[in-house]
């Protein structure tokens, strides 16, 4: 039961894994982008689409993440080059996706003539299998080596970026960038470039995990109405949950993703909550994310100093 | 000599002209400095110096003009670039990322081989923090480093890059005075090993102490180049100003015998519950004019805005005629027929409105002046139109948002609406940061008008020795407590910084 529970909450967990390390990409390059839900909506739309058509899950994983590269890079473009304010262009970003999806959602139910439906080899491809060896070790093999193969990429992709955050000269540079665009800029950065690579990276990752959500929650079914709903807002909160780190960020996601599967697991004949309340609950836990990160003072795990703020170098 | 080759010059800067707009900030201004040489650049506020040096750091690209680095020709597009060719800069506002250490800001976009951060870079800068003589911790985050840490940070970014030709933009105008003799003893180090180095400053006798030539601006172009050794204070004055300036400040001697302001045991914390000010008492007199010295950040801010009733008191009180105005809000202590005028040190930010008019900014203290419910702007056009004439003030009109104005004619209409207001107490911060000798000097004189009409001024200041001259008592803060607080005539400038250093001098008068 506990193994069940738990398991289920890693699955439930990795779209949001996905949102959170995009997300901290973006936020640590010095902006908030909170269009996060947005380009999860169109990286859910493509991903399902190109998966779809071609059957490929390389593809349809690829044509994800590249229009969350370019979700992102219309992003970077109003935010960084044109210094339009960053939370109205991301909120007009997640606007733009979810109608996005839904636009072009509808007319490729129009155009298969009822729910579209992935193709059954593509399912096996994307279904659960424990791996070789480590997936016949008792409790662990079914709790981490037995998942579908997207669970493995976020965690390896959230490895990575903290890997690349903290222990690269690349890293320090973006960091640098994030908390001080003038002092990484007369260290000779090229400020610019920097907060470009990362938004778009950031945005690409992000719209991989929208890809997860039409993929493997929605059971091979494209679901107009609601194929992300609300998971990449809870996001955005779990960046600050996690600290702006990746690696927290996995703990962070398995939290947050165990909430939102509690409903099933929570014996109903002793406790009895109504349904709605289940529904809520990560919605909920989100805001006293908010109100607790709100309220801590220390310099230390807090938001860049850089974060929100457009950067003009001649600026006095 | 003649048939020796003419040595390269580390810097030759040729007819640089930058403009913004339609002001004019660098006409074809010449400059040079040798390798192993310090070069001072002087001049008023507004002269260029600092658009100058932005040219060869990067920053800003010159209209028009030519650069020599070395003897050959360059143009410096970024920053990047003036790294490359060895120029490092340390801005007057740190260039610096609070959350990384030390170690992480100085290798901070180093251009060397390899992808990961290797371990060995600490090594390579405890090894320079050894040859230079350095006090530093490089794990230490920048921003818990006092602000003369912090410069060392910026200087070892440069040493790190070996940087042979340095950039000070008025690096002194936060340390005390033994800081400072401790900075020049590194330039002086860098010197020897022949770097460049071109220092702009205010100061003048740091110029004569520290400089082997002086290159002075004025309104944007190079009047005089002169050798430091064959100058004085005086004549650098002049070249400065363009006209004999007296450079002495008037002190008159006042008779009132009254006690205006009596602050007891005063302690006050910050948002996160950190004392900035710990238990401070002192008296302020009616026609005097009590200076403030200390560090930066060390409880002056604190200390303005508790009496101006802008911050909550934990303990303590403060008794203006015997009646405690603690707790009370700024209105209700106008009411009290107390009139305190407080200028700020953020003067755009909580002095004045940046984006109003001078007219408008009078009004914030006029506005509850007459019975309409409407409010009327004649009196205060009237005030501006007037501060204008008195003060010399440089606007377009007095609608132009204040935000427009030059630093200088900012706190000029800061001054003036206080003043104008009739105080009893004045409480100035930084009042003359950022301005030229000239508006200085009209502002220490208005300072001591204030004083023969029997106002008590609070002074905060940074320049000891104008706080020498103009101040009949200096209290020194160090770390939210009072080290000493002492009559000016009885006191050396080198007293005063080991006061505002060492925190176990007995507190209270001397």
């Amino acid at each position: 039961m506990i193994i069940n529970f738990l398991y289920a909450a890693i699955k439930a967990g990795t779209p949001l894994l996905f949102g959170t390390t995009g997300e901290i990409m973006t936020e640590r390059s010095g902006h908030l982008n909170l269009g996060v839900e947005g380009m999860m909506y169109m990286g859910a739309f493509l991903g399902f689409y190109v998966g779809f058509h071609t059957g490929s899950l390389p593809l349809a994983l690829l044509a994800a993440f590249a229009i969350g590269l370019f979700a992102a890079l219309i992003y970077a473009f109003l935010t960084v080059t044109m210094m339009a304010n960053q939370n109205v262009t991301g909120l007009t970003l997640t606007i733009f996706g979810t109608g996005f999806a839904k636009f072009f959602g509808e007319s490729m139910i129009r155009e298969a003539g009822g729910s579209p439906k992935l193709a059954d080899s593509f399912m096996t491809t994307i279904s659960e299998k424990p791996i070789p060896v480590l997936g016949d070790i008792p409790v662990l093999g079914k709790l981490l080596f037995s998942h579908n193969p997207l669970v493995y990429i976020a965690v390896i992709i959230a490895v990575i970026c903290s890997i690349y955050l903290m222990r690269t000269k690349a890293g320090l540079n973006m960091r640098a960038v994030g908390e001080n665009p003038a002092a990484a800029d007369a260290a000779g950065i090229n400020v610019t470039l920097v907060k470009y690579i990362h938004i778009m990276l950031g945005g690409g990752i992000c719209a991989l995990g929208g890809a997860y959500l039409s993929l493997i929650n929605g059971g091979g079914i494209w679901n107009n109405s609601s194929a992300v709903n609300g998971q990449g807002w809870i996001s955005v909160a779990l960046v600050i949950f996690a600290s702006w780190s990746p690696m927290k960020a996995i703990y962070g996601s398995l939290v947050f993703g165990a909430f939102s599967v509690l409903q099933f697991y929570v014996p109903k004949d002793i406790i009895q909550i109504p349904n709605a309340f289940y529904v809520m609950l990560p919605f909920l836990i989100t805001t006293f994310v908010l109100i607790l990160a709100s309220m801590r003072k220390s310099k230390e795990g807090s938001q860049p100093a850089g974060c929100g703020v457009n950067y003009f170098r001649e600026e006095r | 000599m003649e048939n020796m080759k003419k040595e390269a010059m580390a810097i030759e800067l040729k007819q640089i002209t930058k403009t913004f707009g339609t002001v004019v900030a660098n006409n074809k201004i010449d400059l040079s400095v040798r390798q192993g040489e310090i070069l001072a650049l002087l001049g008023e506020n507004g002269s260029g110096k600092t658009t100058l040096m932005n040219m060869l750091s990067g920053i800003y690209k010159p209209d028009s003009g030519s650069i020599l680095i070395n003897g050959n020709a360059v143009t410096i597009n970024s920053p990047e670039d003036a790294i490359a060719l060895g120029v490092g800069m340390i801005h007057q506002h740190f260039k610096l990322v609070d959350a990384l250490p030390a170690t992480d800001n100085i290798i901070l976009g180093v251009k060397d081989k390899g992808i990961f951060l290797k371990k060995s870079r600490s090594e390579k800068i405890a090894e320079i923090i050894k040859r230079f003589g350095l006090n530093l911790d490089p794990e230490k985050k920048v921003y818990q480093m006092s602000v003369s840490e912090k410069q060392t940070v910026e200087i070892l970014k440069v040493l790190y890059r070996k940087a042979d030709i340095l950039i000070l933009d008025e690096p002194t105008a936060v340390l005390t005075p033994q800081e400072t003799k401790r900075l020049f003893e590194i330039l002086l180090l860098m010197k020897k090993e022949g770097c460049a180095v071109i220092i702009i400053t205010h100061k003048l006798n740091e110029v004569m102490e520290i400089s082997d030539r002086v290159t002075i601006l004025r309104k944007g172009e190079s009047v005089a180049t002169v050798n430091t050794a064959s100058t004085n204070a005086q004549e650098l004055t002049e070249l400065m100003v363009g006209r004999p300036v007296e450079l002495s400040i008037e002190h008159p001697e006042t008779y009132f015998d009254e006690n205006l302001l009596e602050i007891h045991h005063l302690t006050v914390e910050d948002e996160e519950g950190i004392n900035m000010l710990k238990d401070i008492s002192f008296n302020l007199n009616r026609g005097e004019i009590l200076g403030v010295a200390g560090v930066a950040g060390s409880g002056q801010k604190e200390l303005c805005e508790s009496i101006a009733g802008l911050l909550p008191v934990k303990k303590g009180a403060i008794l203006y005629h015997n009646e405690n105005i603690v707790g009370k809000t700024p209105n209700e202590i106008i009411k009290m027929g107390i009139s305190m005028s407080f200028i700020p040190e953020d003067r755009l930010g909580m002095g004045l409105a940046a984006s109003m008019g001078m007219v408008d900014n009078m009004l914030l203290k006029k506005y509850n002046e007459g019975k309409s419910p409407f409010v009327s702007k004649k009196s205060a056009r009237e005030l501006a139109k007037r501060l204008v004439e008195q003060l010399d003030i440089v606007t377009p009109s007095v609608d132009t948002p204040v935000r427009r104005l030059s630093g200088g004619n900012v706190q000029k209409v800061l001054l003036g609406r206080e003043i104008e207001s009739e105080p009893n107490v004045l409480i100035t911060a930084y009042a003359v940061r950022g301005l030229d000798i000239n508006s200085s000097y009209t502002i220490y004189d208005s300072l001591n008008e204030q004083k023969k009409k029997g106002v008590g001024v609070l002074f905060i200041g940074e320049d000891l020795d104008v706080m020498l001259e103009l101040c009949d008592r200096i209290m020194v803060l160090c770390h939210g407590r009072v080290t000493g607080n002492v009559d000016t005539k009885h006191i050396t400038k080198e007293q005063l910084g080991l006061l505002m250093t060492d925190a176990g001098t007995k507190k209270g008068g001397v």
